[in-house]
């Protein structure tokens, strides 16, 4: 018990004191999930809207299938990453395995269903009527898909929230393909469960708080944006 | 050449067959009004003919071309329309940025735009309306919002489906009066559908009358309402005075036709024993206290019934052996000393008498 209750107090005073490198895992974490939920944005809600707009035949498979995915274990999507970096897959030529790049590539696939499957359940919200109106005044494809994403811009950025919240907390696939390098991969996720297993626990507490304050605020956040948009 | 021309336009909804073989065209800078009932096919028309829905089968021609798969073409042609729908929405945005709409996806400059649109919202009369959100307007500043869209780009034609239901006396005016202004102004061709067929006979140079998926007829206002082509058209259209009867003779095109033992003559082709019905618009009817002679091949003594007045007009129902009724100034009513039970003459001319099958 007082193990603990010193942990928390050293973990606190860590926090407070800014110490660097607490900030410094906390910064990676923040811009590595960052860059891969503004990267699989860009990709996923063009997507999502072209899906939604057009008829297809397995249509309603296709969503099945990505709402399927969105807990898709984390450590299998690592192993895939993995497998298609590594020196000997097929994008090894690169040579981004184990660095930060990598793990945005681990994280982007990861939150894609989540953004793919919520952008289109976002846009089935709008009105039919939205559709009919960009396009009959001229609207191209693309223009009247981008005025439903308009019309759903709420529901959509609760997508992108819900997203980034994945990204942050998930920590399979960041060890996997990023290999907790320490002041090169290592995220907060990482650094948790390897000091905890090292008995470093006030690193791994104050880290848990910055973790579960971030998960906190995000979830605020997009309760805010769900109550406006609803 | 038309301006805009269908033919043959199927289209089917799962197995229900909505259209069946509309032909239609309009000139530049005419007026066409859609009337039927509910559920005739007006919408569906104005669906294909703004490119929205691809028909079953028949073809679409703009200004000559065959518009009616083209990928290409289509978004070319649906920009020289617009089509305002019956329950217009607004995208979560201001009244400015809805009506801006057409030309930023055009790609018009914003200086163009800003000033387009303000002169749209004075033509509209909602100058101070532009940073209003447009979701919180009334129903007739949401449908002038979504005419002000629709024109922004002085489209060639514009489609317009049911643009005063559910609206005031008030706003319906107002739409009125806009509608008539952008076809005189910007000579803007306009196909609208509506079931008030009083505002079809103001609006429209030309109505046609579609029901069941099928154009019943197509012709002047004064044409449908005097010579409707047939029962359905007669009754839809509201023609008062339908007599049942049978042909007795046919002499050179005047025929004589049975009712009860009375006999009403009237121009027609028809033989000798066919059903027909007689329509006669109550305005050809005229009164007289006795019998006269006068070059109207119909008189007939009448009882008064009912008179109703509305406005300056009176309308007499009489019962001569069938119902009939007249509408006359109320001022010539009062003047004849026209009461309930009073005994008048009932005459029309043989022209007034329009003579349908059934």
């Amino acid at each position: 018990m007082t193990e603990i209750g010193q942990g928390f107090v050293k973990a606190l005073e860590l926090i407070i004191s800014l110490d660097p490198e607490v900030m410094e895992i906390a910064w990676r974490s923040l811009r590595i999930s960052a860059a891969s939920t503004v990267l699989a944005s860009l990709i996923c809600i063009p997507i999502g809207g072209l899906i939604h707009f057009r008829s297809f035949r397995g249509k309603r498979i296709l969503i099945n299938i990505i709402q399927t995915f969105y807990s898709f274990p984390t450590v299998a999507i690592g192993l895939l990453v993995f497998l298609m970096i590594s020196r000997a897959g097929p994008l090894g030529f690169l040579g981004i395995l184990f660095t930060p790049a990598a793990m945005v590539v681990g994280q982007m696939v990861l939150i894609t269903p989540i953004l793919l499957g919520l952008t289109i359940s976002a846009l089935s919200g709008v009105d039919k009527a939205i559709k009919d109106t960009a396009i009959s005044l001229g609207a191209t494809e693309f223009q009247a898909i981008w005025a439903i994403i308009k019309e759903a811009r709420y529901a959509v950025m609760a997508a992108v929230t819900m997203g980034f919240g994945r990204a942050i907390s998930e920590v399979g696939c960041a060890m996997m393909v990023g290999g907790n390098i320490r002041g090169f991969t290592r995220i907060m996720t990482t650094a948790i469960a390897l000091e905890t297993v090292r008995g470093e626990l006030e690193l791994a507490i104050a880290l848990g708080i910055i973790l579960i304050g971030l998960a906190l605020i995000i979830n605020v956040v997009l309760n805010i944006i769900q109550q406006r948009y609803t | 050449m038309f301006l805009l021309e269908v033919a043959n336009l199927h289209q089917k909804y799962g197995k229900k067959e909505v259209l069946k073989g509309v032909d239609l065209s309009v000139e530049k800078g005419e007026v066409l009004a859609l009337i039927g009932p509910t559920g005739a096919g007006k919408t569906t028309v104005l669906r294909i003919l703004d490119l929205l829905d691809a028909p079953a089968a028949g073809k679409i021609y703009f200004a000559g071309k065959d518009v009616t798969r083209y990928q290409r073409l289509r978004l070319e042609t649906r920009r020289r329309m617009a089509l305002v729908f019956q329950k217009p929405v607004a995208f979560k945005a201001s009244v400015y940025d809805n009506i801006a709409y057409a030309l930023k996806v055009r790609g018009h400059n914003g200086s163009d735009i800003s000033a387009k649109v303000s002169s749209m919202l004075n033509t509209v009369d909602l100058a101070d309306y532009g940073n209003r959100n447009a979701q919180t307007l009334s129903g007739g500043e949401a449908q002038r919002v979504a005419l002000a869209r629709a024109m922004i780009t002085q489209p060639e034609v514009l489609l317009l489906d049911e643009p005063t239901a559910n609206l005031d006396p008030l706003s319906t005016s107002m739409i009125e009066n806009l509608i008539q202004r952008f076809n005189r102004e910007y000579e803007t061709t306009i196909i609208m559908a509506t079931h008030d067929m009083a505002q079809g006979q103001r609006l429209a140079h030309r109505i046609g009358v579609l029901m069941n998926g099928e154009l019943m007829q197509i012709g002047k206002p004064e044409e449908i309402f005097a010579r409707p082509r047939n029962m359905k058209v007669a009754q839809f259209v509201g023609v008062e005075n339908i007599i049942k009867g049978t042909i007795s003779s046919n002499d050179g095109g005047v025929v004589s036709v049975d009712v009860d033992g009375k006999t009403i003559e009237g121009i027609s082709d028809y033989h000798a024993g066919e059903e027909v019905s007689v329509c006669i618009r109550p305005e050809d009817i005229t009164l007289a206290l006795s019998k006269t002679s006068s070059s109207a091949r119909n008189s007939f003594p009448a009882e008064i019934k009912l008179i109703a007045s509305s406005g300056a007009l009176a309308r007499v129902e009489l019962g001569c052996g069938f119902p009939l009724v007249a509408l006359l100034t109320r001022r010539s009513a009062q003047e004849m000393g026209l009461e309930v039970g009073k005994d008048v003459y009932a005459s029309f001319k043989a022209t007034a008498a329009h003579i349908i099958k059934g």
